[in-house]
C-alpha cells in the first residue's frame, strides 16, 4: 500500500482552497454573510461542512467529498458506543497543541473484571457513573467501562458483560485476547458498539472477523513493536476493518522511555509524514502499572496516576485505568480538560466592574485580577455563595494575584485606579473594599490612596462564602 | 506474459506480481461495485467472467497472513541547539562547590530519544526559604524542624531528599515583609554555601529595585560560585537597574534567570537586553509556571513553543528553561480539605506537583524548582528512566488483560 501525498497541514489549508469548492452563491443559508466567510470558519473548524445545505445536494457530491477529504484529520476519528453516550476518540489535526486545538479529550475507561463478585462489580460501575467534580463551573467525569476477562471463560465473560451493560449506558471496552470469549461478550451487547481489545499477532484474523461481523472498532496490541503494529494495521485495513485503535504498549516501569517514544514516533509519523497505516487513535493502558509488581497499593496507584498524565500529554486518545481513587483521577481529568482547551483563548478576561445577582447600595465590593483562571475561580465561588455583590477586575495583564503583586502589576496604585474607573462609589453608600488575602500587604497603601476601608479576604476564594457570612456587613468601628 | 506462469482465480488472469501479492490472501471475491484498481494489471478472459466485463471487479481480499509493513523512525534535523549552561563552580573553577550541574544542549524536542537523546538530563532544585512562610501541611511536616534555619534546611534538602541543587528564596528582603538588607541577606547565602556543596539558585523578593541591590551584593559575596540569580525582569529594565545586575553577574561569574510571563516576545526582548552584557551561556529563561488546573496548559504550550522555535533556529530562545513548579501548590486541589472521596490529601498534594512537573518535563523544561520530597523523588526517577531507552520487557504486560490485580 503506497502512502498518499501528505495532506496539506492544517496551517497550509487556506479558505480559498475550500471556497473554490463551495457553491459560491452567497445564499446565506449557513447563517454566514457569504461563502468566503463560511469557508474561513470551515478551515478554522468553527463550523462543519454539513452546515452548508446546498453542498449536501447530489449535484455538489464531488465537491462535498473533496472538501471532506481536504478536511480529514491526520488521526482518524473513531466512535465507540452508540447514541448520545457514544464517545469519539482521535480526530487529531495536529501534533502540537499550539498548532491547532486538540479535538476529542482523552476518555478514561475504568476497568472491571468478569471474576469480580456481582456486588463489587456493580458497585465499581456505579462509582464510575457517579464520579464528578466541579471545575471552573464545569463538571468533569469519567467516561467508560473496560471489562477484562480474567476467567478466560465465555460464559463468565458474557454474564459479566450483561451485568455491566444493564447497569450503565457508558460506552464499553471488551478486553480479552481469546476470540471465543470476545464473541460471547459482544453477543451480549450487540447494539452497543464496544471497542474490541485486542487483535494481536496470534489472534488477528478471528478478531478482524468479529469486528466486521458486529461492526465494532478494533484495537491492535503490539507491545513495543511498531513494525508489528504497522503490519497489523495494514493487515486489518486490507481485511476491511476501518475503525482501528493502536496500542504500542504502556510500560509504567523502566519501559517509560520506550513507551513515550513509541507514542511520539507514531504521532509524528502520522502528523508530519502522512503515514496512513498509523493514522488511528492511540490507546494507553496505565493499568499495566499494577501488573506483575509487588508493592503497596498506594505506590502502584501513584505510578498509574503519573504515567496516565504523561500519556495525556503525549498523544494518548483513550486510556484504560484501574484505580478509581479521587486523588489518582482528579489531576488527570483536570489536565485533560486543560490541554484540550483552545490555545488561542486569551489568558486574560476583560477588566472592569462585574456584578453578581442583584447588588444594591449595601452590597459587598470585592477585587481580583483579570487572569482568566483566577477570575473564573473567583466567579464560581461567588456564585456558589449566592451573594449579590460587585467584583472589580483589575487589569494585571492576565497575571494571577500572587504573581502580579510580585511583578508589581497589582499595586495600590493600579487597585485605586480600578476602584475609581469602576464607578463603584456611585453604586454603594458604604466604603469597604474586600481584597484577596494574597494581596494583604497592599491594604494600608490602598486605604491611603482610595480613602476606603480595606477588608482582607481569604487567601483562597473558596473561603468567600464563609467570609461574607461572618464579616459582612462590616461591624461599625 | 508468455514466460510468466499464469494463474487464474475467480476468472481473473493475474500477472505474477499480483499473484505474489494475493498469496497472502485467502480469497478473491467479485463484487458488483465500481472501484479503481490503480496499477494492478487485470486481464479478463472472455467467457470465463461471471460479472459483466465492463465492471471493474474489486477483489475483497482477506489476508491469510500478516502483511508486512516496515516502520522507519521519523527523524528530523533542526537548525538550532539549546545553549549549555553550567551551574555552580568547583574550587579549580573559582568557586567552592563539590558538584556542578550542566543543563541544556538539546538538539531535539524533549526526550525524543529515537532522534537525539539530550546530552544532559533535566535537574531538580529544592526550595528553601529564609523566613517562616505559610506552607501546605503536606510539605510543612517534612521541613518543620528547619524552617527558621535556611542552612539547615538546605542540608536537609541535599542529604535527605537528594537535591542536586538548592534554591534559597530571600523573601524576607521584601520591603513589605521584613525589608532585610542585602548585607544581612548575603550572610544567609554564605551560610548556605558553607552548609551544602551543590550549586545554588538565589531567589529575590520580586521588587525590581530591591532585587537589583540584593543581586549586586550577592554576586560580589558569592564571587565565582556561578549561582543563578532568580530572577531578572523587564521591570528591572524599566526601573533602570537591569544593566547593573547583568554587569555584576558577568563580573563575578554568575548566571541569570530571565523571567517573563507567558509571552515569547517579551522573553526575546529581555534576552536581547541581556546579550549586551552577558554571554549566552549565562542566561536561563523562566517563562512562568501556572499550577495544574490554574493555567498549566498555558505554561505547557509556551515552553513547548519556545523549545520548538529554538530548535527551528530562533537564536533568542536557545536557552535552557526553568519552571517554578512549587507553584503547583497554589491550586486549591493540592492542599484543600475536600470530601472523603478525594482523600488522602497527603497524596493529592504531591501528585499535583508531580503531574505539573511531568507535563512541563515533556514540554522541554531543563530545571525544576520543587518542594515535596515524593514529587521530587518521582521526577528524578522518571527522568532517569526516560534517559534510558531500550529497557522495555514486552513479556511483562503481554497478558495484562488476564492479570490478577
Amino acid at each position: 500500500m503506497s502512502e498518499r501525498e501528505i495532506k496539506k497541514g492544517i496551517k497550509e489549508l487556506s479558505p480559498i482552497d475550500v471556497y473554490m469548492l463551495l457553491p459560491r452563491t452567497n445564499c446565506k443559508e449557513c447563517g454566514e454573510t457569504n461563502c468566503m466567510a463560511f469557508a474561513t470558519k470551515l478551515v478554522n473548524r468553527e463550523v462543519t461542512i454539513e452546515q452548508c445545505p446546498p453542498l449536501l445536494e447530489k449535484k455538489y457530491e464531488k465537491q462535498y467529498n473533496k472538501i471532506q477529504e481536504m478536511m480529514a484529520p491526520a488521526v482518524k476519528e473513531v466512535t465507540i458506543g452508540t447514541g448520545d453516550r457514544a464517545v469519539k476518540i482521535g480526530g487529531k489535526l495536529v501534533m502540537y497543541r499550539h498548532e491547532f486545538t486538540y479535538h476529542n479529550p482523552t476518555p478514561i475507561a475504568i476497568e472491571v473484571t468478569d471474576e469480580m463478585p456481582e456486588e463489587k462489580l456493580l458497585d465499581k460501575v456505579k462509582k464510575v457513573e457517579d464520579f464528578s467534580y466541579e471545575y471552573i463551573g464545569r463538571e468533569v467525569n469519567l467516561d467508560m467501562i473496560a471489562i477484562r476477562s480474567t476467567s478466560n471463560d465465555p460464559k463468565t465473560f458474557r454474564s459479566a458483560v450483561e451485568k455491566v451493560a444493564g447497569a450503565t449506558k457508558l460506552p464499553l471496552v471488551l478486553c480479552t485476547f481469546n476470540p471465543n470469549v470476545m464473541e460471547a461478550g459482544i453477543v451480549a451487547i450487540k447494539n452497543r458498539k464496544p471497542l474490541i481489545y485486542a487483535a494481536t499477532k496470534d489472534n488477528w484474523n478471528d478478531m478482524a472477523e468479529l469486528a466486521l461481523m458486529y461492526n465494532c472498532p478494533l484495537a491492535i496490541f503490539a507491545p513495543n513493536n511498531l513494525k508489528l503494529l504497522r503490519s497489523l494495521a495494514k493487515t486489518m485495513i486490507e481485511y476491511g476493518v476501518e475503525d482501528l485503535v493502536l496500542d504500542p504498549g504502556t510500560f509504567a516501569d523502566e519501559g517509560i522511555s520506550d513507551t513515550i517514544n513509541n507514542f511520539t514516533m507514531v504521532r509524528r509519523s502520522v502528523c508530519k509524514r502522512g503515514d496512513e497505516l498509523l493514522g488511528f487513535p492511540l490507546i494507553g493502558t496505565p493499568i499495566t502499572a499494577w501488573v506483575g509488581e509487588e508493592a503497596p497499593k498506594e505506590v502502584l496507584a501513584w505510578r498509574e496516576a503519573y504515567i496516565a498524565s504523561m500519556l495525556i500529554s503525549r498523544y494518548a486518545d483513550i486510556l484504560i485505568m484501574h484505580s478509581l481513587d479521587g486523588w489518582v483521577q482528579l489531576p488527570n481529568l483536570i489536565w485533560r480538560f486543560n490541554i484540550y482547551t483552545d490555545p488561542r483563548k486569551p489568558v486574560s478576561v476583560e477588566s472592569g466592574l462585574k456584578t453578581f445577582g442583584k447588588p444594591d447600595e449595601n452590597s459587598p465590593v470585592m477585587l481580583t485580577t483579570n487572569y482568566a483562571l483566577t477570575y473564573f475561580t473567583v466567579e464560581a465561588d461567588i456564585k456558589s455563595s449566592g451573594a449579590d455583590c460587585y467584583l472589580i477586575v483589575v487589569d494585571t495583564g492576565g497575571i494571577s494575584v500572587e504573581s502580579s503583586i510580585a511583578g508589581r502589576l497589582l499595586t495600590a496604585e493600579t487597585a485605586a485606579e480600578a476602584v475609581k474607573e469602576a464607578g463603584v462609589e456611585q453604586k454603594v453608600k458604604h466604603r469597604y473594599l474586600i481584597i484577596p488575602g494574597l494581596a494583604a500587604r497592599l491594604s494600608g497603601e490602598i486605604e491611603d490612596l482610595t480613602g476606603w476601608r480595606v477588608m482582607v479576604g481569604t487567601k483562597d476564594s473558596s473561603g468567600i462564602p464563609i467570609f461574607l457570612k461572618e464579616k459582612w456587613p462590616p461591624k461599625e468601628d | 506474459m508468455g514466460e510468466k506462469k499464469e494463474k487464474e482465480e475467480a476468472g481473473i488472469k493475474l500477472d505474477l506480481g499480483l499473484f505474489d501479492l494475493l498469496r497472502n490472501f485467502e480469497e478473491v471475491e467479485l463484487e458488483d461495485v465500481e472501484i479503481e484498481l490503480g496499477d494492478l494489471e487485470l486481464h479478463f478472459q472472455p467467457g470465463a467472467v461471471v460479472a459483466p466485463p465492463k465492471v471493474l471487479a474489486p477483489p475483497k481480499l482477506k489476508p491469510i497472513t500478516i502483511l508486512e509493513a516496515d516502520f522507519v523512525p521519523p527523524i528530523e534535523e533542526y537548525l538550532g541547539r539549546i545553549e549549555e549552561v553550567k551551574l555552580g563552580a568547583t574550587k579549580s573553577e573559582g568557586g567552592s562547590r563539590g558538584k556542578t550541574v550542566v543543563i541544556g544542549g538539546a538538539t531535539s524536542p524533549a526526550f525524543y530519544m529515537f532522534e537525539r537523546p539530550p546530552p544532559h538530563p533535566p535537574v531538580v532544585s529544592l526550595d528553601v526559604f529564609d523566613t517562616k512562610v505559610p506552607l501546605p501541611k503536606a510539605i510543612r511536616t517534612h521541613v518543620q524542624e528547619v524552617m527558621e534555619d535556611p542552612a539547615e534546611w538546605a542540608k536537609l534538602a541535599v542529604e535527605k531528599f537528594g537535591a542536586e541543587m538548592v534554591t534559597v528564596h530571600l523573601v524576607s528582603t521584601d520591603p513589605l515583609i521584613k525589608d532585610t538588607s542585602p548585607a544581612d541577606a548575603s550572610k544567609t547565602i554564605e551560610e548556605v554555601l558553607q552548609a551544602v556543596d551543590v550549586p545554588i539558585i538565589v531567589g529575590g523578593c520580586g521588587d525590581p529595585k530591591k532585587d537589583a541591590l540584593l543581586f549586586k551584593k550577592i554576586a560580589e559575596v558569592a564571587e565565582g560560585e556561578r549561582v543563578v540569580l532568580s530572577s531578572v525582569t523587564l521591570d528591572m529594565a524599566e526601573a533602570g537597574v537591569l544593566d547593573d545586575v547583568a554587569k555584576a553577574a558577568k563580573k563575578h561569574g554568575h548566571v541569570v534567570l530571565a523571567f517573563t510571563a507567558l509571552e515569547l516576545n517579551k522573553a526575546r526582548e529581555l534576552n536581547r537586553r541581556l546579550y549586551e552584557f552577558l554571554p549566552k551561556d549565562r542566561i536561563l529563561m523562566d517563562l512562568t509556571t501556572a499550577a495544574l488546573g490554574y493555567g498549566l496548559e498555558y505554561s505547557f504550550t509556551i515552553f513547548e513553543r519556545a523549545r520548538l522555535a529554538a530548535l527551528m533556529g530562533d537564536p533568542e530562545l536557545q536557552h535552557p528553561v526553568l519552571s517554578g513548579t512549587t507553584n503547583a501548590w497554589a491550586a486549591r486541589e493540592a492542599w484543600m480539605k475536600m470530601g472523603p472521596e478525594w482523600e488522602p490529601r497527603e497524596l493529592r498534594g504531591p501528585i499535583w506537583e508531580t503531574v505539573t512537573a511531568l507535563s512541563l518535563l515533556l514540554a522541554g523544561v531543563d530545571l525544576f524548582m520543587m518542594m515535596h520530597p515524593a514529587a521530587v523523588r518521582t521526577l528524578n526517577e522518571v527522568i532517569k528512566q526516560l534517559m534510558s531507552p531500550g529497557k522495555t520487557r514486552p513479556e511483562k504486560i503481554a497478558d495484562w488483560v488476564t492479570a490478577k490485580i
